[in-house]
């Protein structure tokens, strides 16, 4: 029996149709790539252009004046930071344990790896307005602790996320090498399990740093920011995010200016910890990793 | 010195998989005995219901009775005391990779909190000579990590850790099926000297090995110990039949 | 004799040199001191549960940040749940000065300012998902793949600064007009146009929420078996035929999976939207008219909200915002892990 032959119309739309869609798939691509690279060079240009010594040192001229800085804005993210880092850390990095460790492949650690994921998605003006009302309004005033808490639950779930991709990473000999030598089972996980995974968990825990360094929204009723240098926890404090989109919104030059600058710091700390976090993960730095 | 292990009725199972059947048997002290049989047979999880890492799986389960030198490991104390007189080499080696030789080898009493200086350079010297390692890697003790070395001599490093906290009993679980025959042979050797004060147990592929350095020879089969006798009976005259086909490698 | 075996080795006769080097060990009194030591070390079993307990409580304060949150948002909008009910989201007057708060007006602005940003982000990310996995060298792969992760992590903050500096003066000046000229008769695309509005905000969130798309599109397309893609082009399929019936026929639940996700990342962004919306509580037709969303109008009012009912208003604006997206991202999230089996990588 013959077998019917395609038509000659119908092999040149495939034909035609093939190509289209690759066309199409590449023009998408450029069309994504061109203008975010833009962006991106945009950024670094703008900022670059305006970033002095002045920048780390002083803190805002008053209107009209030039010649200030964002050194009070720099220091109160150093501090919001490490608050967050004092309360996110070691919770994350203990939650990734459990789930590495303890909870592997149990009912529970499914659950709780999956509400850390959903965690990862809920608006972070939400969880602005949560501390608000649990550490603001009681204490009638907007605060650095309140601006730390804040971030500190946000790192939370990030931190326990890649620390245990982080530990699994551990070949399961290593730790039952630990076992066999009579090690208490809570010293294998720390001074070898957790020891052989260290520079990943640190490059997880900068991510999450970089990721908390750039959050705006829930330090607006937090945190509140503060034209003056301020270190005290219980006062609000600036922040790097929270004074860029003031000077943003604002009719002055001198201060876009600073916008720009800020943003440029921002966007160094975020280009460094993923490289870093590439590095650590897909060379196999992880020694003992096969 | 080394004491003499006593099973009797050991049965384990990983989940509803009846691993081990009523397991009865007298490890002879200050001797090596060698375990062989087919893969699968359930030699390495006896070795390891010795030392309580069976249980580190959580669908393990054990019941029977394993006596080391007198004391009943499962009932009169605890795995991690345990596992501090039986020390265990396991089939690939294992190093700490982020530690250096001396800090591998000292590992198994630092870990525990031993913090005397003087005595833990001698025990770490004394280990590496016993594991035939010491003339190799004495000039680079802390500047070389564990995992740099070749892999016999990581085994060999592994043994000077299992020697190290001065068990009195050292497990090993195919310790040389991952090396080259020149490894393999410097690992019999060490188990020579090493029955002069320990007892040994060795679980092993390889018959010939077991008729080298084994006294006692135990033929597992299926989760059952066939025959356990002497080396010699074993491998001339077994009384099993089952015991003549596998070492005539009818099977396995 | 039934195996040719070696007798067994006869131990070396004792000599005054140590045979291959190896020392044989004597027993010192270091040796049993440590023995002892360890020995009276005793069971660590408090040291270890101890341990364990601690680390699973740290676990379930993950549950704890959820519950504290939920607690706190219901607690504080209790004021403007008891007074208005359900028809707070109904109603389309904000009006703070007279205590009447309907919110409508920022439902719309989050939903039409989303619908803007993914009409505009999935094409685009997905054609650049296909091009990545399917057509791109593999070279290339890993600069786009870090350039990608780069661009998801950029602040959002920053993203508005250069939405109000750069893009809405483009918007302005070259797009708008255009869009004016040829869509106008929808009455989509109207004057008065500042460039700052709802469309400006579309397209911002558009760029913001492409590379979580296009990643997890790459992903779910790459957990597809390349015994599928064999099976479609042993039959005599083009390349594109390939992508299309071996490729994203079997991930289409997994892409569906990635966009829900992008969706419920562009509900939830606040600061680059506050930044170019307009902030004005009310309903248009047109997209160049401002607006304003559910995130960016408590960003904008929350800190001088004043009184507590007013302060409610926004609370149960949060409350709302919380729900939504995770019942966006539990959706989500199960769409991808049924096509990925496993856990997706995590997604700034």
């Amino acid at each position: 029996m013959d077998q019917p032959r395609a038509s000659t119309a119908n092999r040149y739309w495939r034909w035609f149709a093939n190509h289209l869609a690759s066309g199409l798939a590449v023009l998408a691509t450029i069309l994504v790539i061109v203008p975010l690279v833009a962006i991106f060079i945009d950024l670094v240009y703008k900022g670059a252009s305006s970033l002095n010594v002045n920048f780390f040192t002083k803190i805002p001229a008053p209107v009209g004046e030039t010649g200030g800085g964002m050194a009070n804005s720099i220091v109160g993210s150093a501090v919001l930071l490490g608050l967050a880092s004092l309360l996110g850390i070691p919770v994350g990095i203990a939650a990734g344990i459990y789930l590495s460790e303890y909870g592997r492949g149990t009912k529970l650690s499914n659950v709780v790896r999956f509400t850390a994921d959903v965690l990862n998605g809920v608006p972070s003006i939400v969880m602005g307005i949560a501390i608000y009302a649990l550490l603001v309004a009681p204490m009638k005033g907007f605060s650095a602790l309140a601006g730390g808490a804040v971030l500190g639950i946000m790192m939370v779930p990030t931190v326990a996320r890649t620390t245990e991709e982080m530990m699994l990473m551990v070949p399961h000999s290593i730790r039952e090498a630990a076992l066999g030598l009579g090690v208490p089972a809570w010293r294998a996980v720390v001074s070898i399990a957790l020891r052989t995974a260290l520079p990943g968990v640190i490059t997880g825990c900068m991510l999450a740093f970089a990721r908390v360094a750039g959050e705006t929204a829930p330090l607006l009723f937090t945190a509140f920011g503060n034209q003056f240098w301020s270190m005290s926890l219980t006062q609000p404090i600036s922040a790097l995010p929270l004074q860029i989109y003031v000077y943003a919104l604002s009719p002055y030059d001198e201060w876009h200016r600073l916008a720009w600058a800020g943003s440029l710091v921002l966007i160094a700390l975020i280009v460094i910890s993923v490289s870093l976090v590439r590095y650590v993960t897909t060379r196999g730095v992880l020694k003992g990793a096969n | 010195m080394g004491v003499g292990i006593e099973v009797n009725n050991l049965n384990a199972w990983y989940g509803a998989n009846h691993t081990l059947q009523d397991i009865t048997l007298h490890v002879p002290s200050n001797e090596a005995t060698a375990l062989i049989g087919p893969s699968g047979c359930g030699k390495s999880t006896f070795v390891r219901c010795l030392n309580r890492m069976h249980e580190t799986n959580p669908i393990a389960k054990v019941t029977g009775e394993v006596k080391v030198g007198g004391m009943d490991i499962y009932h009169e104390t605890s795995a991690v005391e345990v596992r501090r007189r039986i020390g265990m080499v396991f089939q690939r080696p294992n190093p700490f990779p982020t530690m250096s030789i001396y800090d591998n080898v000292a590992s198994g009493l630092r870990l525990n909190g031993y913090r005397n200086r003087r005595v833990l350079n001698e025990v770490v010297e004394r280990s590496l000579k016993s594991a035939a390692l010491w003339d190799e890697v004495k000039d680079d003790l802390k500047k070389k990590s564990g995992a740099s070395l070749s892999g016999g001599q990581q085994q060999r490093l592994c043994i000077a850790r299992a020697l190290a906290v001065d068990p009195e009993v050292l497990l090993m679980d195919e310790p040389a099926s991952a090396l080259d025959p020149v490894s393999t042979a410097k690992i019999e050797d060490l188990i020579f000297q090493l029955k002069v004060q320990y007892t040994i147990v060795i679980v092993t592929h390889n018959m010939q090995q077991a008729a080298r350095v084994a006294e006692r020879t135990g033929f597992f089969l299926n989760g059952k110990l066939i025959e356990f006798d002497s080396t010699h009976k074993i491998f001339t005259n077994p009384s099993d039949k089952r015991t003549e086909d596998y070492i005539t490698g009818r099977f396995g | 004799m039934i195996l040719r075996i070696q007798e067994p080795r006869e131990p070396r006769p004792a000599d005054d040199e140590p045979i291959g080097g190896i020392v044989p060990v004597v027993v010192s009194p270091e040796a049993s001191s440590v023995r002892n030591f360890l020995i009276n070390k005793g069971s660590p079993e408090g040291a270890d549960s101890f341990f364990s307990t601690l680390m699973l409580l740290c676990a379930l304060s993950i549950f704890a940040i959820v519950a504290l949150i939920a607690v706190e948002l219901v607690i504080h909008s209790r004021l403007t749940l008891s007074k208005f009910g359900l028809k707070f989201f109904f109603g389309s007057a904000w009006d703070p000065v007279n205590d009447n708060f309907g919110a409508l007006p920022f439902v719309y602005g989050t939903l039409v300012s989303s619908m803007v940003a993914l009409v505009i982000a999935v094409p685009l990310a997905v054609g650049v998902a296909v091009f990545l996995t399917e057509m791109c060298p593999k070279v290339l792969r890993g600069i786009f793949s870090f350039l990608t992760e780069l661009l998801a992590a950029i602040p959002s903050v920053v993203y508005g600064l250069w939405a109000i500096y750069v893009l809405v003066p483009l918007l302005r000046n070259y797009v708008d007009p255009l869009l004016i000229r040829a869509l106008g008769w929808t009455g989509l695309f109207v004057k008065p146009d500042f460039g700052i509005g709802m469309f400006a905000a579309g397209v911002i969130l558009a760029i913001m929420i492409l590379p979580i798309i296009s990643s997890l599109t790459r992903e779910v397309m790459s957990a597809v078996p390349h015994t599928q893609r064999e099976a479609v082009l042993a039959l005599g399929a083009t390349r594109w035929e390939m992508i299309r019936m071996g490729v994203l026929r079997n991930a289409r639940i997994g892409i569906v999976g990635s966009i829900i996700l992008g969706l419920g990342r562009a509900l939830g962004e606040t600061m680059a939207v506050a930044m170019v919306i307009g902030s004005s509580p009310t309903i248009s037709k047109s997209l160049l008219a401002p607006a304003a969303t559910m995130a960016s109008v408590i960003a904008n009012e929350f800190a001088e909200a004043a009184d507590d009912t007013y302060r409610s208003a926004l609370i149960e604006i949060g409350l709302a915002l919380f729900l939504v997206t995770i019942v966006v991202n539990i959706f989500a999230r199960l769409l991808v892990w049924a096509v990925t089996r496993g856990a997706p990588a995590r997604v700034t």
